[in-house]
């Protein structure tokens, strides 16, 4: 079943490629292939794997059960705020905190999870900053 | 005559301090990546192109480090299969099948050292093999035109799943949306934005290291959170390690095994689509067939694990042949160094040889002095790399992700670059799930700008004549071989995936 849907996601995407490929608007000095030629390749080839996956799905791959998923959401939610606040709150901060929720979703107790956040953090920091003088994002406090 | 010379020019270069001690860093470094399992070889590379880009390294010294990098993690795969039974990367799970069995007979000394020797005679006969073979393809290459370009990358691609594919619809669906992706930005001959959808961070297109680091580092961060492992597989009581030598009968008897199996890695390390993985089990087998005749393989025979370490280091050298001499890679690993030459702007290629033979024979005199650094690494300094595996996951996860952040970061400063890298995490994720290789999603990235330009010169040479791609001899062989690379998995492949996997099977989808 994942694979007949994910070919016809792939149909689709292909279809959608090709309709975006057609809208490129050509240049009056243009080659003999022209911009759009590639990519109507590339449509056709994309549409066609993805016709055969769903018509010759492979064994169901195994899913993860609903608390899992949840958590491997959850943690792309942390890595988009981490993304989006790193300008904000600065290097040291936003990574000590993510990197403590990685590492107590992992499994680790909330202490050791606390000190492998905080040490990655102020490690990358005294290595890659310090040492190695990399620019990462600064916040109020400088860093 | 000439390229002893090159080569001696080659040693000037790489013996300065600081590439020392770059090949230093990047051997210790890769030993560790290759050993802890959920980091291979093309993870440990990839997270650390950002690093040697952002810290201003020339091409050369970049080069040199992660390479290194590369050898290391080959040498280091094989501590946890000895160890733990757990494959550190995917090329050294034909090791676990002796490797183990050995350790639990008290052996496990022995056969660290032993592997370490046998990887060593690999990589070292393979860096000969890659100075031997990489001059004589550059010629052939420099044959080449555009229509025949076309038909390489199309022969990589083609032949990317290898014979060990089960769904060549995936892989070409695969390669497909890699090209795809590639073709995102600035049209480069019209100058028309093409699928930019209006956003101006796309007019440059998507970098590929973003792309790189996203697919291969965040999803193994993703699939480490989803199974929640975050303990350590190895607990202390199991690695006792005992006398750090093999007897010298010992070396004797597995001497002819290495060399057989160092000749038939590299030949599998150059062929398109095979690569280390494929190298290490060919070499396996074959010495299975040709000196097993007790039966006493699988049980901790010493050959069995000089065959298959030898095997996967001599593919691994022997992969480095097409990257460097036609810039298109046969390997998962390889395709992230071409990331590397691309970022620096250097075009890999018959051109690299006389326009920059200072990178290419440094980086082959580096190679060398790597692989002795290696050998010094890996026989006395085991027993540090068997404490690394002692860092479980869940410190060892965030620690991963949190330098992919900071080297994406480092290069563009832009949030949005992150955002687009947590994308391709997700989408790494997802399709590691259902079973799509990754590999080709990266060399669809990296080639496809100069495919399709080589296409559009072909044809506008030739006056918009699209039956000059097959014009010519040499290209209708290529085409040719395509064919058949494409086809022979879907009528061997299931056979051959089933012997390699027999074992198990995790990192499949980036593997090398």
């Amino acid at each position: 079943m994942s694979d007949r849907i994910f070919g016809i996601f792939g149909v689709l995407l292909a279809i959608g490629f090709a309709a975006a490929a057609l809208t490129i608007e050509e240049s009056f000095l243009s080659d003999a292939v022209g911009p759009k030629g590639f990519p109507l390749i590339i449509a056709v080839v994309l549409g066609l794997s993805s016709a055969v996956i769903a018509l010759k799905p492979d064994p169901e791959p195994i899913w993860p059960a609903l608390p899992r998923l949840v958590e491997v959401i959850a943690a792309i939610v942390v890595m988009i705020l981490y993304a989006q606040l790193l300008p904000e709150i600065g290097f040291v901060f936003a990574t000590a905190f993510a990197a403590s929720y990685l590492s107590w979703r992992l499994g680790s107790a909330i202490i050791g999870a606390v000190l492998t956040g905080v040490g990655t953090s102020v490690g990358i920091y005294v290595i890659f900053h310090l040492v190695l003088g990399l620019s990462l994002a600064r916040g109020p406090l400088g860093f | 005559m000439e390229t002893l010379a090159n080569l001696g020019d080659g040693f000037l270069i790489a013996l300065t301090w600081q590439n020392l001690l770059l090949a230093l860093m990047g051997c210790f470094l890769g030993t560790v990546m290759g050993a802890l399992p959920g980091l291979g070889p093309s993870n440990g590379v990839a997270i650390l192109i950002p690093l040697a880009f952002t810290l201003g390294l020339g091409a050369t010294p970049s080069l040199i480090l992660l390479t290194s990098v590369y050898y290391g993690a080959m040498y280091g795969g094989r501590i946890s299969s000895i160890l733990l039974n757990i494959p550190g990367d995917e090329p050294a799970m034909m090791t676990c099948l002796d490797g183990h069995p050995m350790a639990k007979k008290g052996m496990a000394g022995e056969a660290l050292s032993l592997s370490g020797i046998a990887s060593f005679v690999g990589a070292f006969l393979a860096t000969w093999g890659l100075i031997a073979l990489a001059p004589q393809l550059v010629k052939i290459a420099l044959l080449f035109g555009p229509a025949e370009y076309f038909a390489l990358f199309a022969l990589a691609f083609m032949t990317l799943g290898g014979v060990s594919s089960t769904n060549q619809a995936k892989s070409a669906f695969a390669a497909a949306l890699g090209l795809g992706l590639a073709m995102i930005g600035v049209d480069t001959q019209t100058g028309v934005p093409r699928f930019t959808f209006g956003e101006v961070h796309l007019y440059d297109g998507l970098d590929f290291l973003v792309a790189i680091v996203g697919l291969f580092a965040l999803s193994e961060v993703f699939i480490f959170l989803e199974n929640r492992h975050g303990g350590s597989d190895a607990t202390s009581g199991k690695l006792k390690i005992g006398r750090l030598t093999p007897p010298m009968s010992m070396i004797k008897e597995t001497t002819p095994t290495m060399l057989r199996t160092s000749f038939l890695g590299f030949i599998a390390g150059v062929l398109p689509g095979a690569g280390a993985s494929l190298g290490s089990f060919i070499s396996y087998s074959m010495e299975k067939r040709l000196v097993d005749k007790d039966n006493t393989f699988g049980t901790g025979d010493p050959r069995g694990v000089a065959a298959p370490e030898a095997g996967n280091n001599a593919a691994a050298g022997g992969a480095l042949v097409p990257m460097l001499a036609l810039g298109v890679p046969g390997s998962g690993t390889t395709a992230v160094l071409l990331a590397v030459l691309l970022s620096l702007n250097i075009t890999p290629g018959p051109l690299l040889f006389t326009q920059n033979p200072d990178v290419v024979w440094g980086l082959i005199a580096a190679l060398f002095i790597a692989n002795f650094m290696l050998l010094a690494m890996n026989i006395p300094m085991v027993g540090l790399f068997t404490r690394l595996l002692l860092i479980p996951p869940r410190v060892l996860m965030p620690i991963v992700a949190m330098v992919s952040f900071v080297g994406i970061y480092g290069i563009s400063g832009s949030s949005f670059d992150l955002m687009v890298m947590i994308g391709f995490g997700i989408m790494g994720w997802v399709l590691r799930k259902l079973d799509v290789p990754l590999v080709p999603i990266i060399l669809g990235t990296l080639l496809g700008n100069s495919m399709e330009n080589n296409l559009r010169r072909a044809i506008t040479i030739d006056n918009g004549n699209w039956w000059t791609l097959i014009d010519s001899p040499l290209s209708i062989a290529l085409w040719a071989i395509a064919l058949i690379g494409f086809v022979l998995p879907l009528i061997v492949g299931a056979r051959v995936k089933a012997r390699m996997h027999a074992r198990r099977d995790e990192e499949g989808s980036i593997a090398d």
